[in-house]
């Protein structure tokens, strides 16, 4: 089959790669029908996530049908389906408490040791996300081994267009986990820092949980008016002092909740991004925290930190004393996708949460390094790509 | 005289001598007592961070399970299913009903330790000693016990082994990826996965990948 893979820094390839086959009781095999790019992706692609080796197959937002099933699956061949990033076995401690990032078997038990090492515990198994979460194949690709199929799966009926559901898959949660976090309260100021994908559709969720206001802060003109056409007020970093801007915007009292859904490779020319970015190059740091550090300084005193935007090591200029003498809340993780597929799929097919405002380009899977470079390297107006295998 | 003098002064130093040394003992033993002796917290040995047990390296894990004790203790006497969880890095061959041989592979060639069950009692306990003669003098021990709130079991792994060429061989085997801590880890999360999912995670897109 044709796939993209992973070759190096800013290097990747579609190329032939075997076919997928069942190995596990609980696996299907879904033939892809549309994928997509995300921004963690790029992560990958500038090398600053660790545990990728060369070959790798990319991709975690993907959608198709059922093609085969292992005896342990209850999808049928022909069903369409979106797969959660996110692998999840459904009888773990932490999924059985819908913390389905969390769970304790996906991961297989040779890739465990680095993340245990990293960050004091295994890692979940995550679709094409370096070898910290299992090395496994992603759905940039024309056909995928899902593992788990019997939990992860989400069926979309027939008639709905691919691009209505694909973001099932992890962009739409995220954003509605990210507001969730934020523990959203009737009258809240929010502020969202990033309008890439993730990042609008947390403003979008963050007013559907009933935020009197979302300020929603980035320096690409077009994506700032994505985020102002959902009813957010922007402000755009390059124009604007930012903290200044939000206690000015909230009353002098600072926003509520602040929700950072940029993450490790912060843009901005900020003594302190501009150190981070030296020691990420020289490969002495891995996290360019300056959004977080900001949201730290941003938020009210006892109010929420909610951070969807992917961390990978350590950071440091880290504002621990705000942290602790505002008495805030922090929340943060991976996604718990397989928690909130249904109850969002029905929002979508009610018509309360369009996904479709985003996407600027689809391609074909053949010219998917093209659409790396240019989501990367044109991030106003490359604002989603979405990839078509056939 | 003064030779006698001499003689009667070393006699006094040395029943002083005896007389400190005595109280120092008995200090140190009412101290040891006092403090629970080199135990002063309760914490596991593995986790000790003194590394030599009288020539023995003490290794092993805990892991909770959501499966019941006669669940957890059955694949233990279960070859094919030891070979399972072990997943290729260890091979075992029933010898009779409570002797077993385990041939671990490492980058020198194979080793073989022959086991005795020396101790089992269902859903407690199971506990293996290596036989004379055995490639590598070793003892492990499971202990099964149900874990809180009903989140079934918990699986506490006990190895003393004495590595072939003592510390640098522990070290040996911890850089070769052999060192039973490290085989063990992986066999119980092994075992938590088949018993929890009914399958053991893979990333592999084939069997023959």
């Amino acid at each position: 089959m044709r796939a993209l893979t992973w070759q190096g820094k800013h290097d990747v390839r579609v190329d032939t790669v075997p076919d997928p086959r069942i190995v596990n009781p609980r696996d299907a095999i879904i033939e892809v029908t549309a994928t997509a790019i995300c921004g963690s992706d790029l992560h990958l692609y500038d090398g600053v996530i660790p545990g990728l080796r060369p070959g790798d197959v990319l991709g975690h937002e993907f959608m198709g049908r059922v093609v085969e099933t292992g005896p342990g699956s209850t999808l049928k061949p022909g069903q369409r389906v979106v797969v959660p990033f996110t692998i999840s076995c459904g009888s773990c401690f932490f999924c059985a408490q819908g913390q389905f990032s969390a769970c304790d078997n996906s991961n297989p038990v040779e890739a465990q040791e680095a993340s245990e090492l990293l960050y004091g515990h295994a890692m979940s198994g995550l679709f094409g996300y370096s070898h910290l979460t299992g090395g496994y194949p992603g759905g940039q690709a024309e056909y995928v081994r899902v593992p788990f199929s019997d939990v992860g799966p989400i069926v979309v009926p027939d008639g709905v267009p691919d691009e209505q559901v694909l973001f099932l898959s992890d962009i739409l949660p995220t954003g509605w986990m990210a507001a969730e976090n934020a523990q959203i309260q009737p009258g809240d100021s929010v502020a969202v820092w990033g309008c890439g994908p993730v990042g609008l559709f947390t403003v979008q969720s963050a007013l559907l949980m009933g935020a009197e206001q979302v300020i929603a802060i980035d320096h690409h003109p077009n994506r700032l008016r994505l985020a102002r056409d959902l009813g957010a007020r922007v402000i755009d970093y390059r124009h604007s002092h930012v903290l200044e801007a939000l206690l000015e915007m909230t009353g002098g009292i600072g926003p509520d909740a602040v929700i950072d859904a940029v993450g490790m490779e912060s843009h901005g020319f900020a003594p302190d991004n501009l150190l981070d970015t030296a020691k990420q190059k020289v490969g002495i740091g891995v996290d360019r925290a300056h959004v977080l550090r900001m949201a730290l300084l941003a938020v009210r005193k006892g109010g929420r930190v909610s951070v969807p935007g992917v961390y990978g090591g350590f950071a440091d200029k880290f504002p621990l004393g705000a942290l602790m003498e505002k008495g805030l809340q922090i929340r943060t993780g991976q996604t718990h996708v397989q928690k909130y597929g249904q109850d969002l799929l029905q929002r979508i097919l009610e018509g309360q949460i369009d996904t479709t405002f985003l996407i600027s380009h689809r391609l074909s899977l053949e010219d998917a390094a093209t659409g790396y470079r240019n989501f990367r390297d044109n991030q106003d107006e490359w604002t989603k790509v979405v990839l078509n295998p056939r | 005289m003064p030779g006698q003098d001499r003689n009667a002064r070393h006699r006094d130093l040395a029943v002083l001598a005896c007389a400190a040394a005595l109280s120092l003992g008995a200090g140190m033993l009412l101290w040891r007592r006092a403090t629970g002796g080199h135990r002063s917290d309760d914490a596991p040995g593995r986790a000790a961070r003194r590394l030599d047990f009288g020539g023995y390296q003490v290794v092993g894990r805990t892991v909770t399970i959501a499966a019941p004790r006669s669940a957890v203790h059955a694949p233990w006497r279960d070859p094919a299913q030891l070979n399972r969880i072990f997943g290729g890095g260890l091979k075992v061959r029933p010898l009779s009903e409570d002797r077993m041989a385990w041939i671990l592979a490492t980058p020198s060639g194979e080793i073989e330790v022959e086991t005795r069950l020396v101790e089992e009692r269902a859903g407690e306990i199971l506990a293996w000693r290596s036989v004379d003669g055995s490639g590598i003098d070793v003892e492990a021990k499971l202990q099964l016990r149900d874990a809180p709130a009903g989140r079934g079991t918990e699986v506490e792994a006990h190895i003393a082994w004495r590595p072939p060429w003592g510390l640098p061989g522990h070290w040996a085997a911890r850089l070769g990826g052999t060192d039973p801590g490290r085989l063990c880890r992986q066999a119980l999360k092994r075992l938590k996965m088949l018993l929890e999912t009914g399958e053991i995670a893979t990333a592999d897109n084939r069997r023959d990948s």
